[in-house]
């Protein structure tokens, strides 16, 4: 016996003994190891399969894409830098990154884009995280106006006669409020309504000419690139979930007419492929409107996916209302809380937090749908690699754009799904 | 705003649309002061932005041309760029005033459609491109070759008559863009590819090495792409028409964008003189001032010095001439005299 338990009565030990260490299999990265990839004479050939077909893999690509030319004016010189090695040719990203990126966005201007994507990130917070003080809000409602004038520009006095409108109806809602809610909402609505369709035009021109302040206008055919993925894709993402909510509300309604409108949109919508809508959108409306009516094509294409994402934003956020047990809507009642009370304190949270994953997953879609524009001649980042490939210079050219593309797309997708998680994780009230 | 417009839009629209229809092509596109040309959204040499945004091509020149003509500035040009299923109803709509898309004139677009081919810029017929290790010679020893081929494209139908008329089986793997096509040849994933013999040039000068391929002799149809105007618009029709002639016309006169200051003062040849507009005075006939073909001409050069910066031998693109040089060299280029 060690001198360990010298003083001790032999038959009780009562000091300590030094910690010895694990075994060696069964420490670190050994028994991680052993635990999880070669845990069975399954699991260690799936492991062995999966390392082989990664090792492939990387032999395939690792040499092309490290041997990577950076510095060329062509595809030609690309290849007679590479002189006969394969190599990948990411000189074409450099020499027309910013195209893939505006399209033919004017580049002085390039910093309005720019600003208006920083500007998004400003207006998201308070959306987005709790902490951010509850003041910004109010300029996360500016913010559809200030990115409107940013990216388009023209005379500044359009965005703030439509503001006016805004505020045209929140003055007569607050001067009628006192006779009845009916007539205060329908003054609401009315009156701003009557002011866009009679005034706003004579008051824009009327002030445009007296203070002609606002940027250069740009036309929407300059927009191209991810500029316009993320032109259509943030307002189709923004709007899809009020509406979306509006239509699920509406399907689960007592009222038969709401009830029949709301489910023959969600219905038609769904059974209609985007590729339908946006055909629609870009050649059937031509032959309705007058010709030389320059009915903006990012306009009406951004209406068709807001459509398109609203209808299934309906369907998920129904997911979420019918996961709700009734005893939630009693007790809203028993509160003696009305309709909107109760969808907005009770309900709704409840239902929208059910349908994160849901919600976040259409809009995930939406964005990745949004490359479907190059198939009316929108020059997205896939048409706009169609169009560099036709290029005499960079005819020939394949991975390297779709790489590139396919890298920002990840790179938005990846974010929106953190986020996603994020939002799961601290909403999480655990109903255990 | 939004709101208003839309509304205004579809409550004046017959109003609006009978207003449009009374007020011709020529005037609307001088009031708008640009001219909106439908183009593809990309095939190399006829028509691409370059790196700065600026269209570049065979057919890009053609609108820049017209637009030179009729407002004076060939760069006062508003391109559409157009997909295979677009550009006919951009066309009709009045999206775009010319479509100058590599589109074939066919008896069925120009008379179902209810468009007018002005003429033809390019002289194209279907080729077919093989690598050379597979020792073929001539598209009659390609029978049972798996192809690779553009849907829905008149290419479709010209294969299948071509095949069925020699005897002859094919495989076809059908591909959706050229870039595809491209890809999926050089994998081996058809033996061989068929395209506009244009395409298929500038497909096999992209190539590493395109000596490894060769452009089999048989062409097995007539493309001839030009560009079209919507009917029922004669002045606009003849527009286009005869500033496409101007070019072809001044080539086989000698007038280049060069010479043509020198040119237009008046020369020893009254063709030339009309054409130029400093004898008689050709232009009022069709609502243009007298000089509108010595900016036609001098916006891009001569049908011939536009042919060699676009797709000719000097480019990338290398075509020859073919079909596509002056009657007096053996090609298919005639314009009509200018009287």
């Amino acid at each position: 016996m060690s001198d360990t338990h010298a003083q001790t009565v032999a038959y009780v030990r009562d000091s300590m003994l030094p910690e010895k260490p694990p075994p060696i299999a069964e420490k670190g990265a050994i028994k991680w190891l052993r635990e999880n990839l070669f845990s069975g004479w399954l699991n260690t050939a799936l492991t062995v399969l999966s390392l082989l077909a990664v090792w492939y893999a990387l032999m395939a690509i690792g040499p092309w894409l490290l041997n990577t030319v950076w510095n060329a004016q062509s595809l030609r010189e690309c290849r007679e830098v590479l002189d006969g090695a394969s190599g990948a040719c990411f000189a074409v990203i450099k020499d027309r990154w910013h195209q893939l990126l505006f399209g033919f966005y004017p580049p002085q201007h390039y910093w309005r884009p720019v600003l208006t994507l920083v500007l998004m990130f400003v207006a998201l917070a308070p959306v987005l995280f709790s902490q951010v003080p509850r003041k910004m809000l109010g300029f996360s409602a500016l913010y559809p106006f200030v990115a409107y004038h940013l990216l388009w520009g023209g005379s500044i006095w359009l965005p703030v006669s439509v503001i006016l409108g805004f505020v045209l109806g929140y003055v007569a809602y607050r001067l009628l409020a006192r006779f009845a809610p009916l007539i205060a909402i329908a003054g609401a609505i009315l009156v701003p309504v009557i002011w866009w369709i009679m005034f706003a035009a004579g008051f824009t021109s009327a002030m445009t000419s007296v203070a002609p302040i606002g940027l250069d206008f740009i036309r929407s055919d300059r927009f191209g690139g991810f500029l316009i993925s993320l032109v259509i894709g943030v307002s189709g993402i923004s709007l899809s979930l009020p509406i979306g909510v509006l239509l699920a509300l509406g399907r689960q309604s007592d009222m038969v007419f709401v009830k029949s409108v709301c489910v023959m949109v969600i219905e038609f919508i769904r059974g209609v492929p985007l590729i339908t809508l946006l055909f629609t959108a870009s050649l059937l409306l031509n032959y309705f409107l007058p010709p030389g009516t320059a009915f903006d094509l990012i306009l009406r294409v951004i209406i068709m996916v807001t459509l398109f994402a609203s209808a299934y934003m309906a369907e998920v956020i129904r997911g979420g209302l019918a996961a709700l047990p009734k005893g939630q809507y009693e007790a809203a009642d028993a509160l003696g809380l009305d309709y909107w009370k109760a969808q907005r304190l009770i309900i709704m949270p409840q239902a929208l937090k059910i349908s994160i994953p849901g919600i976040v997953n259409t809009f995930i879609g939406l964005f990745k749908d949004t490359t479907l524009v190059v198939f009316i001649g929108l020059l997205d980042p896939i048409g706009l690699s169609n169009a560099i490939r036709a290029d005499t210079d960079w005819n020939g050219i394949y991975w390297e754009l779709f790489i590139f593309i396919g890298a920002l797309f990840f790179i938005f997708c990846f974010g929106m799904s953190r986020y996603s998680m994020y939002l799961e994780r601290k909403l999480k009230t655990d109903h255990k | 705003m939004k709101k208003s417009v839309f509304l205004g839009a579809f409550a004046a629209t017959s109003l609006v649309a009978g207003l449009a229809q009374a007020q011709s092509t020529l005037e609307t596109v001088q009031t708008r002061g640009e001219l909106n040309c439908g183009v593809s959204t990309g095939l190399a040499g006829f028509s691409a932005p370059d790196g700065n945004g600026v269209w570049q091509g065979f057919d890009v020149a053609v609108c820049r041309a017209v637009a030179a003509a009729v407002l004076e500035d060939p760069m006062a040009v508003n391109f559409v760029p157009t997909t295979g299923q677009t550009r006919f109803s951009a066309l009709a709509s009045g999206e775009v005033d010319v479509l100058a898309r590599n589109t074939t004139w066919t008896f069925s677009r120009d008379v179902d459609l209810n468009f007018t081919f002005v003429g033809t810029n390019y002289y194209d017929g279907q080729g077919f491109m093989v690598t050379r290790d597979l020792g073929v010679g001539s598209a009659l020893e390609l029978d049972g070759a798996t192809v690779c081929i553009q849907t829905g494209t008149t290419t479709e139908l010209n294969l299948a008559d071509y095949f069925r008329v020699n005897g002859m089986s094919y495989e076809p793997v059908p591909i959706e863009t050229n870039a595809e096509a491209q890809q999926q040849y050089l994998a081996g994933a058809c033996d061989v590819y068929t395209t506009d013999v244009s395409g298929l040039a500038a497909t096999r000068a992209s190539f590493a090495s395109p000596s490894d391929h060769v452009i089999l002799p048989e062409v097995i149809s007539k493309e001839p792409l030009g560009p079209a105007v919507r009917h029922g618009d004669d002045q606009w029709a003849d527009i286009v028409q005869w500033t496409l002639f101007a070019l072809i016309a001044a080539e086989e006169l000698g007038v280049t964008s060069a010479n043509i200051d020198e040119m237009k003062a008046g020369t020893d040849n009254p063709e030339i003189n009309r054409m130029l507009g400093s004898e008689g005075d050709l232009g009022a006939m069709f609502g243009l001032d007298s000089e509108w073909a010595v900016r036609a001409i001098a916006a891009g050069g001569n049908y011939g010095e536009i042919f060699s910066a676009t797709i000719g031998e000097q480019t990338p693109i290398g075509l020859a001439r073919g079909l596509n040089a002056q009657w007096t060299q053996g090609g298919l280029l005639y314009a009509p005299p200018f009287r």
